[in-house]
């Protein structure tokens, strides 16, 4: 029993920071051109994604749910693009509007699929890295979550490393990318793409806020303290692991000792979700850091700023 | 999954469905008349936050209530070991979202960090702090916690009359606050700098702003679900922007769409009671939204491309008629007897034409009747001769007018208006005219007021 | 205009509106080979939509663009762009070495990575400019003017044929006019062509030799001398133009000189 549950705690903390690591690749891209809000919308918008594919093909298999959910996380984010891009209209309304349609008619689909099958709402955007990680542990099989997390790792690191120079280009000077011919629209559909795929098999395993939380927190924590690209993209995976082994021991040790200790044992507190904990402990790291920078004036933030006063 | 919704359609009888439009139902009235207060308020409030460019902000400040809730549920539970006291959980949630604002304003002020992040970490960091402490609370040896979510995050189709009473003074509350501070937060919304250069406090004002959007959003939220918030904050507004500048009229058009979607949205889902009523209400809007987007009379996409279409037409089909013009004044014609006869090839070299476009602005030429055709010549009818002659003085006027007032010309340059005399002020009219009276005293028309490179360079070459 | 120049850029009849508004219409000008043009004008006379529809940037209506006779498409390795400063997000982690090998990323092709070679290019472009000591430098830590040079650093290493700037002189200190400046002799030396947009009248006769006047319309367009007219700025700018008076004071000082 004990054995179990020490594998259990591994294998969370592992799909947490596979999750984290995935997750600092498109997050840089999306905070550095200013749409990290896009990950919040792709994954409200999966929901009719999740839906369709299973009203489609009748079936809860992985691949269809997958193929559904990332053809969702295109469309949210192609969508709008063409409402900002046509209609002129302020990019956050515009995804706002996407996203919200969406959701919307996923929930509306879902009420037709439950006549076949349990798709809860709740489980898109709470997923819980606990429940997800258990099936595989009780097999003593590596489980899923933590192969596919691992795989999208992989994937995602393979992207930046065939592409990074492209790829700082487009963040950087877009224009300057499309008046040397590069296939501009090409390339942005290919990042959205990959934070689509990325938000979608993560989710799964963590539930969206998780996948929000890591495409941004940790990035943002990062820009916070550092000015190279390089260094930001490592600040940004130690902010992820750390926040997700502090997460997950949070809530299985601390609060839940804290509780009791405040209570003196009047209250019992098994574990809490780690994802919120995760989630949690990014945000305590972010904040700490952001205090550190402006008090201490430690860091090129606070030094660059007094340098362009003279 | 058409089905389903069609044996609804059979079950529902002729008497059900006018009990429902004459809202006998006493719970469908409730729900009815909270959800489209809901929906108009959120068009109005939506405005200033869509022009103020801020629009999901409305999604961070309803996520950002989870936490609030938590902290009052624990809190009420250590005195009172019940928990559940609406008034009170919704104070917290209020609480939790502005402090969520205020966090998002510290990260933007202390840090080079832009607007997108500040939401999006202030989100997900408020919202995996509540998950937190409702997976917390669930384990209370309470029965009373189970579902807290839900007594949180309402649903449309559960509002009572207490719920229904309360959003609508809350929505008078908010509409006089708005009423109150109208003219500074327009002022707000369109031009912060200028706002701020004559003195008004825009910090003071985007607080209260905020403050809006957080009492609309709490008072949403219990009642018609955190979805149907966010929705009602961003669509109505967005699809009223197509329709108006105008602010005052867009705020009665984002009304009026929120209007209609709560309402559509609540009779839909009375007669499908499959249909969730939040869903079906946001869906509504989006397709208002749509509609707006494609048929509006102010930014529509039609009407845009109509007008880019028509614009292009034109401005080819001018090109065509000086080209024509100023060959007939190569050969020595002018004024009013232009009947020379050319050929394509001949109109060819006095412009650069895209691949196709001189073929094709001869044929609608041809199909305008501004010429005729025999035996591959070409001549200008008399219509088409009058059409000439118009295009180029306008033209020449128009070149007149960007020199000699150029100044001011360019914004007002509008070759695409029918007469230059609806544009310009008699005035100027007047001194342009002299002006090319001066430089060709001879001729009605005048000549280019300048030499023209196009013809030289071409015609030598 | 001497006749055995060839002509680099041709913009012929470019007519181009922005949400029914036009912005330039019937622009036809040649940008000849081996000379600095400046293109001059009011404010929204259409001056960087001209060179970001050369560029095909932004759509036209009409009109024909061509680089030595060709499209763009054809010999975009022989066409360097310096845009707007304002134009990018310079908070953007990278450095100055960084932003100037950007130029090079067409010729060194998808896949490959920026190595020693191309580093030390893009040093030898700062060098140019006078940034050489601030090449590991943040971007984001530069002055106003330095980041205009990087750009500027970033054109030069395409080593290209034809220079399309886009105010580079918009509120710099003085280093780095020089700076500019400097380098656009250079160009000219190396046989290079320029074409420049530029807002100060007082300076255009010091750092071009060439110049066109825009205002929605190509008022006109040839040698500095008889270009710059009392007639054709007012034509450009309007007879109220408070700058006026003291160019065409200057011009006639000139004149007297001449």
């Amino acid at each position: 029993m004990d054995d179990a549950m020490n594998l259990l705690d591994f294998w969370i903390m592992v799909t947490g920071i596979a999750v984290a690591l995935a997750c600092v690749i498109p997050g840089v891209l999306l905070v550095l051109t200013r749409q990290s809000m896009l990950g919040d919308g792709i994954s409200h918008a999966v929901l009719p994604g999740l839906a369709l594919a299973f009203l489609l093909s009748g079936s809860r298999d992985m691949i269809w749910m997958l193929t559904g959910a990332c053809l969702a996380g295109l469309f949210t984010s192609g969508l709008s693009y063409l409402i900002v891009r046509f209609g002129n209209v302020d990019p956050g309304a515009a995804l706002g509007v996407t996203f919200c349609s969406l959701f919307a008619s996923g929930l509306i689909l879902i009420r037709f699929a439950s006549d076949k099958v349990d798709l809860d709402p709740n489980c898109v955007l709470y997923g819980t890295v606990e429940t997800a990680v258990v099936d595989g542990v009780i097999n003593g099989t590596i489980p899923r979550v933590a192969w596919q997390a691992i795989l999208l790792l992989l994937l995602n690191l393979s992207v930046l490393f065939f592409f990074y120079k492209e790829l700082v280009m487009l963040t950087f000077d877009s224009g300057f990318a499309k008046s040397k011919g590069y296939p501009v629209g090409w390339m942005n559909v290919g990042i959205t793409l990959i934070t689509a795929i990325t938000t979608v098999l993560c989710f799964e395993a963590v539930g969206s806020i998780l996948v929000i939380a890591f495409l941004s927190i940790p990035v943002a924590t990062a820009l916070l303290i550092s000015k190279r690209l390089v260094s930001i993209f490592w600040i940004s995976g130690l902010v992820g692991i750390a926040a997700s082994i502090t997460g997950h021991l949070m809530a299985v040790f601390g609060i839940p000792g804290m509780v009791n200790y405040f209570s003196s044992g009047a209250l019992v507190i098994r574990s809490l979700s780690s994802s919120g904990t995760m989630v949690a402990m990014a945000g305590v790291l972010f904040l700490t850091t952001l205090l550190m920078s402006r008090l201490f004036r430690l860091y090129p933030n606070s030094q660059m700023r007094t340098v362009k006063e003279d | 999954m058409i089905t389903p919704l069609l044996g609804d359609l059979l079950l529902l009888e002729w008497s059900q469905l006018m009990r429902i439009v004459r809202l006998e139902d006493y719970n469908t009235r409730m729900v009815f008349l909270g959800t489209a207060t809901f929906s108009s308020l959120g068009g109005m409030v939506g405005t200033f936050l869509l022009l103020r460019k801020r629009s999901l902000m409305s999604d961070t400040i309803s996520h950002a209530t989870l936490p609030g809730v938590g902290i009052a549920f624990l809190f009420l539970y250590g005195f009172t070991e019940v928990g559940k006291s609406l008034p009170l959980l919704l104070l917290g949630a209020g609480i939790s979202s502005l402090l969520g604002v205020g966090l998002i304003q510290f990260v933007r002020r202390w840090s080079r960090l832009k607007d997108d992040v500040a939401m999006a970490i202030v989100l997900s960091f408020f919202f995996g702090v509540g998950i937190t402490l409702l997976t917390l609370i669930q384990q209370l040896p309470t029965g009373n916690a189970a579902g807290l979510e839900q007594f949180i995050y309402g649903k449309a189709s559960a509002m009572t009359a207490g719920d229904a009473t309360f959003i609508f003074i809350a929505a008078l509350l908010t509409t006089l606050v708005c009423g109150l501070f109208y003219k500074e937060l327009a002022l707000l919304c369109f031009d912060r700098d200028f706002a701020k250069a004559k003195g008004l406090p825009t910090e003071l004002l985007d607080f209260i702003l905020l403050l809006l959007i957080t009492v609309t959003t709490v008072i949403g939220l219990q009642a018609i679900g955190l979805l149907l918030v966010v929705a009602m904050l961003i669509i109505p507004a967005a699809a009223a922007r197509f329709w108006t500048h105008d602010l005052s009229k867009m705020m009665w058009v984002a009304m009026g769409i929120g209007l209609i979607s709560g309402m559509g949205g609540v009779f839909l889902s009375a007669a499908f009671p499959r249909l969730p009523a939040g869903a079906v209400i946001v869906l509504m809007a989006s397709l208002f939204f749509l509609i707006s987007m494609v048929f509006g009379t102010y930014r529509g996409l039609l009407l845009g491309w109509l007008k880019h279409h028509r614009l292009s037409q034109r401005i080819r089909l001018q090109h065509l008629l000086r080209a024509i013009y100023e060959w007939l004044e190569k050969h020595g014609q002018c004024g009013d007897i232009l009947d020379d006869e050319f050929g394509i090839h001949d109109i060819r070299p006095f412009r650069a034409w895209d691949s196709g476009i001189l073929e094709l602005s001869f044929r609608k030429a041809l199909k305008d009747g501004l010429i005729e055709t025999s035996k591959n010549k070409f001549r200008l009818t008399g219509n088409g001769a009058r059409e000439a002659l118009k295009t180029v003085r306008h033209h020449r006027l128009w070149e007149l007018f960007l020199i000699r007032y150029a100044d001011t010309a360019p914004g007002r340059v509008d070759r695409d208006a029918d007469a230059i005399e609806h544009v310009l002020e008699p005035e100027i009219i007047e001194d342009l005219e002299k002006a090319l009276e001066l430089e060709s005293q001879a001729k009605r028309i005048p000549t280019s007021p300048h030499f023209i490179e196009t013809i030289s360079r071409s015609a030598n070459g | 205009m001497s006749s055995d120049q060839q002509v680099s850029l041709s913009v012929k009849d470019l007519n181009v509106a922005y949400r029914q508004q036009m912005i330039l219409w019937d622009v036809s000008v040649d940008f000849l080979e081996h000379s600095l043009f400046a293109i001059v004008g009011p404010n929204g006379a259409g001056k960087s939509t001209l060179l970001k529809a050369a560029l095909g940037l932004i759509p036209k209506i009409s009109g024909s663009v061509t680089f030595w006779g060709k499209p763009l498409s054809e010999v975009r390795q022989r066409v360097a762009y310096v845009p707007q400063r304002e134009s990018v997000d310079w908070d953007f982690p990278i450095d100055a070495c960084g932003v100037v090998a950007m130029g090079l990323f067409h010729q060194l092709g998808w896949f490959k990575p920026v190595g020693k070679k191309e580093r030390t290019k893009a040093e030898e472009a700062l060098d140019r400019v006078g940034l050489f000591d601030y090449r590991k430098r943040q971007i984001s830590e530069l002055s106003g003017g330095q980041q205009q040079r990087v750009f500027l650093a970033r054109a030069l290493v395409q080593n290209a044929d034809l220079y399309l700037m886009d105010e580079p002189f918009a509120s710099v200190d003085a280093a780095t006019e020089q700076a500019i400046v400097n380098v656009l002799h250079d160009m000219k030396s190396e046989g290079k062509s320029v074409v420049c947009i530029h807002h100060d009248l007082e300076t255009v006769r010091d750092f071009f030799d060439r110049i066109v006047l825009l205002n929605m319309k190509v008022v006109a367009a040839g040698e500095m001398d008889e270009v710059l007219t009392h007639d054709h700025l007012a034509k450009t700018y309007g007879g109220k133009h408070h700058l006026l008076d003291r160019v065409t004071r200057k011009i006639r000082g000139n004149e007297i000189v001449l």
